[in-house]
């Protein structure tokens, strides 16, 4: 087979993660394209949870598939929750000591189910917690897998709990792939793999290398899903590389403490998820006035208030776009897949040393989540680009008692020094003030710093603001972040049945690529706009900047799952 | 040798004429001068509020904030550039109102900074409203029957948060102040210095006369041991918090000698910096 897809689920804390990580670890290094989505819930333990891994021996995956191939249920949730994703050639492994086998409907015919004794064999080792490794042994059993290879990776995933434990989990598994070899039950074996060797990372992971690798050396957060891995990730790391990370005692303090030492010349960042930002909305305000550098990630979530904070949702964008009270600049970038979050970071801080401004990446809860398959990290992707720096020497020459930091100029970009630079001091204040930094009402120097700061951003770019592919001249899908993946397959699925039909992903959300977009819509019979959210918050930016409406259409989604390309292709059937 | 000349602006400052706040600045200014601290190595950051103006009138590397977020901006600045002398200032209710959350959290992470808070007892910016430590009973515009709410005790505060350099100073008394900014910029970790400056148009209850009148020098205690924590709380009790000088001092690790090793050794504060190969292994050998 060209691709599979497993699921394992149960309740939280059943060690759903571990078969996770040990099975995408192997099969990343063999050079299988995965795909993983985790899907929980927001307590530790108890609670349905799963994993939806999805491997392909070739093509690049964005999504999940909508078949799925093995279920492991720990629980009856998962049954519930997948089964009419099974298909004629599907299997279903369920423990009867936790999934009574009269409390599912039978499936379609031909779908296989096998009552797997995971706890039993597992208790046979003196600890029923091992049931996770045995599951892992079936499920490597099912799809032919060589059992030796994940012996090293399971032992390095348990070795910090000691060489017994590590060994009795090996044993775990054998017993599992034994069970299903033995009684020679069925297997759906995975074709050769095409591909060279991978990173296998999630958006978080991902965000976390390339701002390390972007030169950022100072990281200022508070805990809260999903971008806590920011944080937990960055405080692992950094200290390798030289720069600080703090847990602040809030979001306030985060971003101002972000504001602090980037005003010190450190690239500095802060991450987040939705009521983070609520918090941070002075602050993002204090930066844009004050025209200090500031990369703030935000992994959106389901809102309002505290809302879904497990669930999928892409709704903070008016937030990002408009928030704060008053007007500043701002710069905010979609990643769409765990490559582009990568070397994003590196464009982010190089945006918002050049525009001295604050540079959101508008993430979300897929994508800083769910695990994909990316190249490894290309170095020379990361040239550092500092924006107007003032030399020492140059300093020396100018001699001045105060330096005019916001001076106007032709472009609207001040140069710029930091502490510590002789004759480079000056003032920064949130107050209206002039080329020193000091406050001043003057109204006429208030319209020329207001004309200054909101103009200086219209030339940023990120090379390409607008990822297209296809021809969409019968149907165009614009989205925005991990929406991609869906858009992609419902639009390839289109173009095979011969309706032309392309993909907008918008990378740039501000300044919107309004032009490019324009253009695209023109040349399309019909245009729809896929986004995670109730308002079409998306929609209705492109309806500001375009002045065609008419071929304008929303498709929403805000029960807090993902969009499947079904959801896509279903909907725009009725159109094309 | 830097000079006083240097690190004065050329601003009047908008305080009323008698505000204790002008004590407090000409000593910052002459205390760093005394240190010779170059101006370039100094980052003063404030809050909002009449105090928090102070900012902008002397010529160092300034920043005038949010309301209440000084210090984390403070902070965030030193642990990116821990060779400045970083100074945070502003008043009462930024400090013990709005940012009171912060105040307490700089305390225990013991981040090399001056805290020098401008305590007037009042909301003069807004024009004479209660403040955190406004007495009980106080009048104010909004508590014309009398403050019905206990103040906070910022020096309670402050010890019971675990700052290592704790001292009360009195603008009426420029020369104590500016020794204790002096010794608040030498200690090595987080160091408070609250100092009550009257405000001259919305306090008349708390005035130089009263402070004049009512507070006792803490050196002059014989016996008060600094360094006992214990003796601290108590002495704050005894003297209803109206004394002035360094009520505690005990050095203990600062944030940036008690993170992991590496941490703040390369913040890449100016210049570029490329991967290299044992670089971009370290990033990404977890997730092959």
């Amino acid at each position: 087979m060209e691709e599979l897809t497993i699921v394992i689920g149960g309740e939280q804390g059943e060690g759903i993660e571990s078969v996770g990580e040990i099975l995408t670890k192997v099969l990343s290094q063999m050079g299988f394209s995965l795909y993983g989505f985790r899907n929980f819930s927001s307590r530790i333990k108890g609670g349905h949870s799963d994993f939806n891994l999805r491997i392909c021996t070739g093509k690049e995956i964005y999504v999940n598939a909508e078949k799925v191939n093995i279920l492991v249920a720990f629980d009856k949730a998962s049954i519930d929750l997948y089964l009419d994703q099974m298909d004629n050639s599907s299997i279903i492994l369920f423990d009867s000591k936790s999934v009574k086998s009269d409390s599912f409907p039978l499936p379609k015919d031909g779908v296989i189910v096998i009552e797997a004794p995971f706890q039993e064999l597992a208790s046979e080792l003196g600890s029923p917690i091992m049931k996770n490794m045995v599951a892992l042994g079936m499920i490597c059993a099912l799809n032919n897998q060589s059992g030796s290879v994940f012996h090293q990776v399971i032992k390095n995933r348990f070795i910090k709990k000691g060489t017994k434990t590590a060994e009795l989990n090996i044993e775990a598994f054998e017993k599992g792939y034994a069970f299903i070899q033995e009684k020679n039950l069925y297997s759906i074996p995975l074709g050769p793999v095409m591909n060279s060797k991978n990173m296998f990372l999630s958006g978080n992971e991902a965000m976390v290398i390339g701002a390390i690798a972007a030169g950022c050396r100072f990281m200022a957060g508070y805990p809260i899903t999903p971008a806590s891995e920011v944080l937990e990730n960055l405080i692992q790391m950094m200290p390798e590389f030289g720069g600080v990370v703090v847990q602040a005692e809030d979001e306030l303090s985060s971003i101002a403490m972000a504001i602090g030492a980037s005003f010190a010349g450190t690239r500095s960042m802060t991450a987040t998820s939705g009521p983070g930002i609520s918090l941070m909305q002075e602050a993002i305000g204090l930066s844009g006035a004050i025209e200090v550098p500031l990369v703030i990630i935000d992994t959106q979530r389901g809102g309002p208030s505290s809302g879904l904070a497990t669930k999928m949702e892409q709704s903070d964008l008016t937030a990002m776009l408009g928030g704060t009270h008053g007007e500043i600049p701002r710069i905010i970038i979609s990643p769409s897949t765990v490559q582009e979050a990568l070397y994003d970071m590196g464009t982010a801080f190089n945006l918002a040393e050049k525009y001295q401004c604050p540079v959101f990446i508008a993430a979300d809860l897929v994508l800083a989540t769910s695990k994909q398959s990316a190249e490894i990290l290309d170095p020379l992707k990361f040239e550092m680009d500092r924006g107007k720096r003032v030399t020492d020497e140059e300093l020396a020459e100018q001699g001045k008692v105060v330096f005019d930091r916001f001076a106007f100029t032709k472009d609207h970009i001040s140069p710029r020094t930091i502490p510590g630079q002789k004759n480079g001091t000056h003032h920064a204040t949130g107050i209206e003030h002039g080329e020193t930094g000091h406050p001043t009402e003057d109204y006429k120097n208030r319209e020329k710093m207001m004309i200054k700061r909101m103009n200086k951003i219209e030339t940023a770019t990120l090379g390409e603001d607008i990822k297209t592919e296809g021809n969409g001249e019968d149907l165009l899908i614009i989205g925005f972040g991990s929406t991609y993946g869906a858009i992609k397959e419902a639009s390839e699925g289109f173009n095979m049945k011969g309706i032309k039909t392309g993909l907008a992903q918008i990378r740039l959300l501000h300044p919107f690529p309004a032009d490019q977009l324009e253009s695209l819509i023109n040349k399309a019979r019909q245009v729809i706009v896929v986004e995670n959210n109730f308002t079409g918050q998306l929609a209705n930016v492109i309806k500001q900047h375009i002045s065609d409406h008419s071929k304008i259409q929303k498709l929403s989604k805000f029960d807090g799952r993902p969009f499947k390309p079904s959801d896509i292709s279903n909907f725009c059937k009725e159109l094309v | 040798m830097s000079t006083l000349k240097e690190f004065r602006m050329d601003i009047k400052p908008n305080w009323c004429p008698g505000c204790g706040d002008f004590s407090v600045l000409a000593a910052i200014q002459k205390s760093v001068v005394s240190l010779n601290i170059e101006p370039e190595d100094m980052a003063l950051i404030s809050g909002i509020g009449c105090s928090g103006r102070i900012s902008g009138y002397v010529n160092v590397y300034s920043m005038h904030t949010m309301h209440g977020r000084a210090l984390a901006v403070a902070q965030g600045v030193k642990l990116a550039n821990p060779d400045l002398n970083v100074i945070c200032a502003g008043g009462d209710g930024d400090g013990f109102g709005i940012g009171l959350n912060h105040f307490a959290h700089a305390a225990r992470r013991n981040v090399d900074i001056t805290y020098i808070v401008m305590d007037n007892q009042i909301y003069g910016l807004t024009k004479g409203q209660m403040s955190p430590t406004s007495p009980h009973g106080m009048e104010t515009k909004s508590s014309p029957g009398g403050n019905p709410e206990q103040p906070v005790n910022p020096l309670q505060m402050a010890l019971a948060s675990g700052s290592s350099f704790i001292a009360q100073a009195f603008s009426g008394d420029v020369k104590q102040l500016m020794s204790l900014i002096e010794q608040g910029i030498k200690h090595k970790g987080f160091s408070f210095i609250n100092v009550f400056s009257p405000c001259v148009t919305f306090n008349k209850i708390l005035t130089y006369e009263f402070f004049k009148k009512n507070l006792v020098i803490l050196e002059e205690k014989k016996g008060y041991d600094p360094s006992n924590r214990g003796m601290a709380f108590n002495i704050v009790e005894e003297t209803s918090s109206m004394f002035t000088g360094v009520l505690y001092k005990n050095e203990r690790k600062t944030l940036t000698e008690s993170l992991p090793k590496g941490s703040g050794t390369n913040m890449l504060r100016q210049g570029y910096f490329s991967l290299n190969e044992s670089m971009k292994d370290k990033l990404i050998k977890r997730f092959i």
